[in-house]
This record gives C-alpha cells, structure tokens and sequence, in this order.
C-alpha cells in the first residue's frame, strides 16, 4: 500500500498529466490519434483549395468549349470536360468552396439559434425549458432532409436559402445538447459562488457556462458540419441548393447522371471530393471527441 | 406497462400538436398564393374570392387552424393542387412502394451491421476491428446518391446485373420487384448498416466486459455461447430501440434513392411537389413522417420496456 498514490499525493508537482494545461493535453492527445490528424489533414487541403480558387492557374469553371464536350481525362483537362465542355477540375475546386460555405455557414446558423435557446433553456427551466424543449422535439420529429427540404421549397431553391435551410434543421440539435450539458454544469460550485456573490445572470451565462458547455458542441459542430454538408450536396442534387451555371458538387452530379455511359468521370469525381471532405470531417470530430473527453486522460 | 405507455403517449400529444402548427405555418408564411395558381391564367377576381371563400381562407388565421386540424384528424389533408387528387388518396398510393424499399434496406442494414459490430467488437484492437471501423466510418461519409449513381454505371450499365431504374409492384411480379428493388435497398442499407454497426459494437463491449459474461466464460461454456447467448442478447435492447430510430433516416434516405432509381415512392412525391410548389402534399408529407417518427419512437419506448425485465419490474 505505501507505494499506491493516494488521491492526496497526486499533484500538479508529480504528475504530469495535471501538471499540463488543460490545452496542452487536449492538443497532445489530437496529435497522437493518427485518424483524426489525416481527418485535419483533407479538411485542411479541401479549405485551401477553396479559399486559394480565384488564385490558382485553373481555367474558367462557367467557360464553355464547344470543341471539347465530354472529353475524358487528359492533359488539357485533368478531370475531364462536362456536357458543355466545361472544365471539371475548375468547377470541382469552385465547388468546394460553395461545399465548404454550405457546412460552416449552416452550422453557424445552427449554433447561433442553438446555443441561447439551449443555454436559456438549461439555465432558467420552469416554463423556458418547456416550451424550448417541447418546440425542439417537435422539430426534431420531422427527419432533418425531409424538413430542410420543406423549408428550402417554402424559401425558394437558392445556396442561400439552402443553407438557413439546413441550418435550421439541425438547430434542435444544438439546443438539445446545449441544455444538457448547462444542465449539468448550473448546480456546480462555482456558479454556485459566482451567484453568491451576487454577480448578474448575462455575465454569469457568458463567463462560467458559455466556456464550460463549449467542447462538447465544438466535437458536435465538426460532426455537424459533415451532415451539413451531405445536406447541400442533396439539396443541389435535387436542384433546390446551388442554382446552374454556379458549380457545385451536387448539382455537378445532378447532370452527371444523365451521361452516365458516355461521361462517368463526371460523377466520379465531385462524389470522391464530398466523401473525402465529409470522412475528414467525421474523422476529426471523432478524434475532438476522444481529445476532449476527461475520461480519456 | 399500460400506464408506462400511456404516461408516453400523453408526452407525445404537445409535441404533435406543435408539429401541427409549423406545418400550417410554413403554408401561412410562404412567399406568393397558391390560389393563383388555381385560379388559371385569368385571375378573374370573382373566381379569387370564391376560392377564398371554399377554402375558408377568409377567416381568422386560428380558425383557419383548427378547420385544417380537424380535417387532417379526419384524414382529410387537403387536395393536391397539380392533379386534384385528395393529398391522403397519393399518399396511400405511394406508400406501399416505400415501405417495400424500407422494409428491404432495414433487411440489408441488419445483415451487415449487426454481425460486423459483434465482430468488430470480439476482435477489439485488431486488423478485423480497424477494417470494420474504417468500412463504417466510410459508410457514414459516401453520399448514398453518388453509391446509387457509381452502382447504377457498375451493375446495370456495364455489366447489365440489374434494372437501372422503375418499379414492378410485389403483387404483379414478387421476383421481378425484388430484383428491381435490390440496388436501391442495398444502396439506403448500407447507410443505415454504418450506424447499426458502431452502436453495436459500443454495446458489445460494453456487455462483453461485465462480470456475467465473465462467469459464463469461468463456467466453461463455449465462446460461441458466450458471445452469442450471453452477450448478443443483452447487448441487442438498445440496437433494437435504435432500429426503431432509424425510421426517419429511412424516409429521409427514400427521398434521394427514390430520385435516382425513378421508383414512385414517398419519396419521389415530396420532391415532385416541391418542384410543382404543390405546397398541401408537401405539409401533408411532412405531418405525416413527423407523427410516424413519434410513432416509431412510442414503439421503441414499448421496445425497450419489453425486453428489459428491470423496467419491467418497476
């Protein structure tokens, strides 16, 4: 027994787990999961091709090339031409961005509506929490494609309006976690204290339980923004997300399936691309879980 | 277990009442009116007001709420402005297809997903585990459409395996249907076999290191009795909850795979009448899976309470 550490001579000074920052733990852990690291690894090339689009040596994506319709992969087009000889390497890089925008603004979306209405409905209960948590539950009962879709037709078939779309749809899911984990967090001492001494509820809310629910929704968010992105694709696979001649990655397949036995690279590759930047987004959720779980460490 | 169910069912009632509302919102808050289009080219006001006074649109917003309520618990939800057809009367038509194509990918979801978590979970830490997991997560992140296009170009257009496309009703054709509907279901299943696969994998493990499997082990019992009657069977109550859950995946899934394989689903109604702006079949739609959802989880709830003898207890 003498050699057994008791809780009482585990500190900071002996052991060096705790002896890190609570951040310096959480990025030592990241960087040892090998998955999640390739996960940042194809978000990080899909964003920078996104973002470097307007300055990379890439042709037109809306010029048409009547000479060169449904051309297979060559050296003067690496990815092929489409029905209209439009180069599809240029219209798979401007679509990342459109992609990319779809997740992050949608979850934005989602965040900015789920987090108060979750921290509100957390933190003050009684009749907040019922008709916040009942009206979430009622949205959480339409299945998330079926009612972004809904709302995209009621709001008119727009990147735009896709995106509030989506991210509508998947604000119950914020809200949800967000009153959970508030839930969880209010009955603790230092909120306890923080309310003793008489400080106001706003800076409260903002200063000890906005910082204390925030990992698990960032893992949620990552999560998130793959579905949102899978949600873009689908919508603009169905024509009410990203409106022609603007590419995008569903709506490029979207035509692509009409020239399947003449064209097929034209579906091959916006299907890899939105496969590959929805794995490395799970991947890197996956792995934000596992950094940022207590019981981990 | 009446009063458990019962005590669910009264939870569930504000929560279709609310649905019910921002259904009839989203119509109410719609860009333009949809008597317009029924009106004709002309317009002619005398028609406009008659329309408006048919369709009670006249009244006060509540009112014209609680008109709408009662006749959708009366199985009224409306005509379809496109065909004239009741919305209920389309509904039931093409709900059969549906839940064919459900019923077959929740058979293929199954077959996948439950063994490969059982698997994945005995060999944890292993090359099985590692490919099983890596096969999930790619699962969860392949667009099932772009998996139905890349199938439809493999089986049916290179190698000719398969339809392409189209739908032969069970009752005209039970072989031909099935073959149909193959391509489709696998495509919807294996989405769904992704999830099935990682849920049961945690619960195996979880149930795998508890002290009675432990025993059944120390007893002497053989590792297919151990994993199989031991483990399986309790693992299994909260994959059979969840398989209930997936009902709204299923429906959501069934929109873009009835899209590509043209089949006249539930699916391909909702998206035909978005494009129409046929805005009565899509609120019909929509009340309809969100009360079916609700339904899936009471049973689920009924589920769970079944095969959980400690509930059943209480």
């Amino acid at each position: 027994m003498t050699d057994a550490a008791t809780p009482s001579t585990i500190t900071a000074a002996t052991d060096p787990v705790l002896a890190a920052k609570p951040e310096n733990r959480v990025w030592k852990k990241f960087r040892s999961h090998k998955s999640a690291l390739f996960g940042g690894i194809l978000v990080t090339f899909f964003v920078a091709i996104a973002v470097l689009a307007p300055i990379l040596p890439i042709a037109d994506p809306a010029a048409t090339d009547w000479g060169a319709v449904r051309k297979a992969p060559s050296w003067d087009h690496w990815m092929g031409t489409d029905e209209i000889g439009r180069d599809v390497m240029a219209r798979m890089i401007w679509g990342a961005q459109a992609s990319l925008l779809a997740g992050v603004v949608s979850v934005g979306i989602a965040l900015m509506l789920g987090v108060p209405l979750g921290i509100m409905a957390g933190y003050f209960g009684g009749w907040t929490d019922a008709v916040i948590s009942r009206c979430t539950e009622a949205l959480l009962a339409a299945p998330f494609l079926i009612l972004a879709i809904a709302l995209a037709a009621f709001l008119g078939p727009s990147l735009t309006n896709a995106m509030i779309a989506i991210g509508i749809s998947a604000t119950p899911i914020f809200i949800r976690l967000t009153r959970g984990q508030v839930i969880n967090i209010k009955s603790e001492d230092y909120v306890e204290s923080a309310h003793a001494i008489g400080l106001p509820t706003p800076r409260i809310l903002t200063r000890y339980i906005l910082p204390n629910v925030l990992p698990p929704i960032l893992v949620q968010a990552t999560l998130t923004i793959a579905t949102a992105i899978i949600a873009e694709a689908s919508l603009s696979f169905l024509g009410l997300g990203q409106q022609p001649p603007e590419p995008s990655w569903g709506s490029m397949l979207n035509t692509a399936k009409n020239f399947l036995n003449q064209a097929p690279w034209m579906a091959m590759w916006p299907g890899i691309s939105i496969f590959l930047v929805v794995l490395g987004f799970n991947l890197l959720g996956d792995g934000l879980r596992d950094a940022l779980d207590p019981r981990e460490h | 277990m009446l009063r458990f169910l019962s005590r669910r069912v009264l939870i569930a009632l504000p929560t279709i009442v609310l649905i019910s509302i921002f259904v009839f919102a989203l119509q109410k808050l719609l860009p333009g009116d949809p008597l317009l289009v029924m009106a004709g080219e002309e317009r002619d006001p005398a028609v406009l007001e008659a329309l408006r006074e048919k369709y009670r649109l006249n009244d006060p917003i509540p009112v014209q709420y609680f008109a709408w309520i009662g006749n959708a618990l009366q199985g009224d939800l409306g005509v379809s402005l496109r065909t004239g057809q009741p919305v209920t009367e389309l509904m039931a038509e093409k709900l059969p297809v549906t839940i064919q194509l459900a019923v077959m990918s929740m058979i293929f979801a199954l077959v996948i997903g439950i063994p490969a978590g059982i698997l994945s979970a005995y060999k944890k830490g292993t090359v099985t585990d590692y490919v099983a997991n890596v096969i999930a997560l790619s699962g969860l992140s392949i667009p099932n459409f772009w998996l139905g296009i890349m199938l439809i170009l493999l089986v049916s257009v290179k190698w000719q395996l398969l339809p392409a496309s189209g739908y032969v009703p069970l009752s005209e054709d039970f072989w031909q249907s099935i073959r149909t509907m193959l391509m489709p279901s696998f495509v919807l299943g294996t989405a769904l076999a992704a999830t099935l696969m990682r849920h049961t994998r945690s619960s195996m493990l979880g149930v795998l290191s508890a002290d009675y499997v432990r025993t059944a082990r120390a007893k002497g019992l053989s590792e297919r009795v151990v994993v199989l009657k031991h483990g399986l069977r309790n693992a299994l109550t909260p994959i059979v909850t969840l398989t209930a859950l997936l009902f709204g995946e299923l429906v959501a899934g069934a929109v873009l795979t009835e899209q590509i394989f043209t089949i006249p689903g539930f699916g391909k109604l909702v998206v035909d009448a978005v494009f129409n702006r046929d805005y009565a079949v899509v609120q019909g739609i929509v009340l309809v899976t969100a009360v079916g959802f609700i339904f899936m989880n009471l049973v689920a709830d009924a589920l769970y309470f079944v095969l959980n003898p400690r509930l059943r207890e209480q």
